[in-house]
Parts: C-alpha cells; structure tokens; sequence
C-alpha cells in the first residue's frame, strides 16, 4: 500500500469545505460589528473570537480533506478517513449488497457526488465523498460490476 | 382437516382465538357476568353484538388465509380486502422455531416461525397449526431447505433420538438470574421495599405507586429470562443444534452452523468465582418484524444461558471445531488507554476463525468466523495514536456480537490487518 497509490476526493471538496468555514466565520463577524452598537468590547470580543474560531476550522477542515482517500485493489476496497479518529477501512467488493451515489444540494452546486459502499453489517464503513461526478458514475459501475463477479452469500 | 384442495392448506381452526391472546381472555371474562347474573337485556345485547363482531372478524381471517409447500419455497396467502400473497425461498430461510405460548399449549397448537436472512429480514409465520402437525412439517421445510429432492407427506423414518448436549438445572438457572445484573436489581428493589414496610409503613403506598413502572420492569426482565431459559435443552439434530426449552411458553429452534455468524461467552464477575459462563449465538439479519412485537427483539440467542466452561466447549466444538485457543495479551502501555479491561483484553486467530476477548467488569470472549467477516476496520484514537496503539474491528452481519482487536501494536494491528484480510479472503471462497 504505498502512499502514491492513494486516490483522493475532488480539491472542490476541500474550497466547498473552506467556503463554509469562511461563511461562518463572516456572519460571526457581522454579528459582532451590530453588538458594537450596544457594547464595543462585547462586539470586538465576538469578531476576534468568530476569525479564531475560522482560523481553526479551517485547519481542521484541511486536515479532514487530506485524510481522505481510497485504493480499488483486486479483491477489496480500501477506503481511509479521519483526523483525530483515523479509521481504515477494508471492504470485500464479494460482500458489497449495494451501492448509492448522493448529491447533496451544495455538493452539487459544485459537481460532486458522495459514493457509499454497503455491505450486510451494519458497521461497514465504506464512504467517499467529494468525487467528481463522472468519477463517482465510474466508481459505482466498477464496483458494481465487480461485486457482481465476486458474490458470497451471507 | 383443513385442507382446501390444490395442495392448499388452512390453519388450525382455534388459531384466531390463541392469536387474539389476552383479548379472547377478556371477552370470556366480560361475558361470565352477562350470562350468569342477568343485567338488562339492552347491555347484554350490546356486548353480545361486539363478541360476535370480533369472532367473525377471527372467522374471516382464518377462512382467507392458505399455505401451500412447494417444490422449493412456501407460500402464504392471507387478507381479505388487501390480499397478500408471500413466498418465503427455503434455501433462504437461516432457522425455524416452533413457539408454543400458553394458550397455545392449551388447545395443543404451535406456531412456526420462518427466519430469513438479509438485513430487512421478514419472518414467515404459520400461526397456528397442530401440535402434533408442526414438528414433521419444520423436518420437512428444513430437509427441503437443504436441497433434498423430493420429501414426502410424512417423514419416512421416525427422527433418531438426539443425543441431548446441554441442559440447563432448574437451581443454577435461578441461582444465576439472582446475581446477574438483572437480578441484582430486582432485589435492591424487594430490599428497598421491605425496609421502608418495616421502618415507615405510611410511606410504602407512595413508594410503590411512584416506582411501580421501575419494580415492574425489573421483574418482567427478570421473569422473561427465567420464562425463556428455563431448561433450555441443546441436542445434536441432523441440520445442527436443536434448542428447545420454556416454562409457560416452549420454543423449539434449529441452528444450522453453517449461519452463525459469530458466538461469544459472557462471564459476570460474580460468576467468576463459580466457573459459570453463558454462550450465546449471533444470527443474520434483523430478528424483529411488524408481527413479532418486542420480545422478538433479543439481541442474541442463548445457547447456553448458564453452564459450566465444560459444557461451553461442547458446543463450540460443534459450531467451530476450528477455533484458536491460544490468546496474545496487548503490550504493556495499553494499561494507559484501557486500565480497567487491561487484564481482560487479548486475541488469537487460526486460519479460518478469529477470537478475542475483552470486558471491564464481566469477561466477553467473541468468536468470529473469518468466512462471515464483512469488512475490516483499523481505528486509531488520539489517545491511542500517542500510545502507538490501534485497534482492528471485524465487522458481520450479525446484531450483537462485535469482534474486535483492542489497543494492539501499530504494526502488529497493520500486519494483522493484511493477514485476517487474506484469510477472510481464501476462506470465504473455500465457503
């Protein structure tokens, strides 16, 4: 498994992330620009603290980005994720039951797609999200059709 | 009797009133009064209106509803207004139990209770036939299950007696429900009780009132365990163990080895000292439908509800001949991350079986079949990432019974990642 052979999500993934944070961040902003108007500490306390708060999502969100990612070996999906708790995934592609592709409405307005592998436990943890749509239509054929080949029964 | 041509069948007649439970009680007890000390006429006519509105609405209901066994599935057709017609593939089916509640047993009658797999797992349920009815018709169901040709009407030879494996003795069986966890409870409850009796009898009344939802389900749980388990017998059958057991209500199941999924041993502290343990099986699928209602929602099915370490490896030995026995402690920094299970914790694998271990205050061993593996996880904490730490999760399609290699090496959780992800593998494709 070396590092190279890593796929990762879209980079439109990590600025759809960033956006938010930077949205975030403003509204907080705002907020404290009309708390001047009753108390200037209090108004300045709260933009101060909505940018640190900013700074630190957005390292986080970097991070999160970063640690995603996935492998289609011959037999098995590996998929990774996860900052604090980082989690590795190996999924049979002969244990897959089926297979869905969301789009939710900010993930779409930038093309995206989440594509999500599952199996017959409940604990199975195959999700990737932030791929590109062609790539996500790409991946959910190819894992279809190999789950196909290689079925196993319960 | 009750046949209606066509290979089609009817159910026992009396099935609506076993079927109706409780609320055919009730009528009987509703309409005692009304025919013994004679009210006005217009409230008897009423009651007498409703009753036969109610036992011909149980009439219809069994007159629409018809079972056939074909070739290789069986099929139920129900529903008078919203006709439904279900077929349940035998090949599929993971077990069949006969149920016998209470009142069943009184008229003689026994439901059977198709399980299938698949994690929307519906249930087939014949409700009710002849006692005497539904032990060929489950051997029969099962031998067609397994593929066999063609099976006659009757059974061709009487069933060999089953060597029984397992039993459970009236006394261990009370003597543990009194110090499981359950138990405990019902007791401190009891001793609750009779302290305020003795100390202020006044306050009792409030006492009881306010806590009689908590006394009641400390008392339903523990009454349930002992309804259930209650010489829980397990013999060797031709299609893998047979459980059968109850005290008001009999159970009878068949557990194909083949569908285990995964088995673990529970060992409460206070059962330590008493070299007792309870085994328990993991089953595919969701064990609870629309029809079944709550207590059909057991997380795990007992094999083994109380029994000594010897009468545990009888049965593993018939559901996982190859099993590992050896186990490999965590290293020593673990401590860090898991002081109070530290003592517990440990794995071992062969080749086609993987077991580990794990518990605070009871002992938790899981065996897990590497055929029924779903898919692999390796977990790192932040508190384990400083400690280099990982654990390794095993993941089946089971409900209850969570295999997992706790607080290991980093580099021996990621060889053995590599390793159990190989075996899994080569044994699902020998499967």
């Amino acid at each position: 498994m070396a590092d190279g052979d890593w796929r990762r999500p879209s980079p439109r993934l990590l600025r759809l992330r960033r956006a938010e944070v930077v949205a975030l961040a403003c509204l907080g902003v705002v907020l404290g620009g009309v708390l001047t108007l009753a108390s200037t500490a209090a108004g300045i306390a709260c933009a101060v603290a909505a940018l640190l708060l900013g700074l630190l999502a957005e390292r986080f969100v970097r991070r999160r980005f970063h640690a995603w990612g996935y492998v289609e070996r011959e037999d098995d999906l590996l998929v990774r994720r996860g900052v604090m708790f980082s989690r590795l995934s190996v999924v049979p592609y002969g244990r897959m039951q089926f297979i869905d592709v969301t789009a939710g409405p900010l993930e779409r307005s930038v093309g995206l797609a989440t594509v999500r592998m599952h199996t017959a436990a409940a604990a199975s943890d195959a999700r990737i999200p932030g791929l590109e749509q062609a790539e996500a239509n790409r991946l959910r054929d190819r894992l279809a059709e190999l789950g196909e080949a290689q079925a196993a029964g319960i | 009797m009750s046949a209606v041509g066509d290979g089609w069948r009817r159910l026992h007649p009396l099935s609506p009133i076993v079927r109706g439970g409780r609320a055919s009680i009730a009528i009987v007890v509703v309409l005692v009064p009304t025919l013994v000390g004679g009210r006005s006429p217009r409230d008897s006519l009423i009651q007498f209106g409703v009753v036969a509105i109610i036992v011909a609405l149980g009439f219809v209901s069994w007159l629409v509803t018809r079972w056939r066994v074909d070739s290789d599935d069986l099929r139920i057709e129900t529903g008078l207004l919203k006709r439904q017609s279900l077929r349940f593939p035998l090949s599929q089916v993971q077990a069949i139990d006969i149920v016998r509640p209470g009142l069943a047993r009184i008229f003689g009658l026994a439901e059977l209770r198709l399980r299938t797999g698949g994690s929307s797992g519906s249930t087939g349920r014949l409700a009710y036939l002849s006692a005497r009815e539904a032990e060929p018709l489950r051997d029969r169901l099962l031998a067609l299950g397994r593929g066999a040709e063609h099976v006659g009407d009757e059974p061709a030879e009487p069933r060999p007696p089953s060597a029984t494996l397992t039993t459970v003795p009236t006394g261990r069986l009370i003597a543990s429900i009194l110090i499981s966890d359950a138990g405990v409870l019902a007791e401190a409850v009891v001793a609750a009780l009779v302290v305020t009796a003795i100390l202020a009898p006044a306050a009792l009344t409030g006492l009881a009132t306010g806590g009689a939802a908590w006394i009641f389900a400390a008392f339903a749980v523990v009454w349930r365990r002992f309804n259930q388990e209650y010489r829980l017998t397990v013999s060797d059958a031709p299609e893998g163990l047979h459980l059968a057991g109850g005290l008001v209500a009999l159970t009878a199941e068949t557990i194909r080895p083949g569908r285990v999924q995964a088995v673990r041993m529970v060992e409460p502290v206070l059962w330590q000292r008493l070299g007792w343990c309870r085994l328990e099986v993991d089953l595919a699928g969701r064990q609870r439908s629309k029809g079944e209602g709550r207590q059909a929602r057991r997380p795990a099915r007992a094999l083994l509800p109380v029994g000594t370490h010897a009468d545990a490896e009888t049965l593993l030995d018939r559901l996982l001949p190859d099993r590992p026995r050896e186990l490999s402690p965590p290293p020593r920094r673990a401590r860090w991350k898991s002081p109070l299970r530290y003592r517990m914790l440990g794995w071992g694998r062969t080749d086609t079986c993987v077991r580990t271990q794990s518990g605070r205050l009871r002992r938790v061993t899981a065996w897990s079949p590497l055929e029924k593996a779903q898919s692999l996880r390796r977990v790192q904490g932040p508190l384990q990432r400083r400690l280099r730490l990982a654990s390794v999760h095993i993941d089946t399609a089971g409900r209850s019974v969570h295999a997992v290699l706790r607080d290991r090496d980093e580099a021996e959780a990621d060889r053995a990642l590599e390793e159990l992800t190989v075996l899994a593998r080569r044994a699902r494709r020998a499967s």
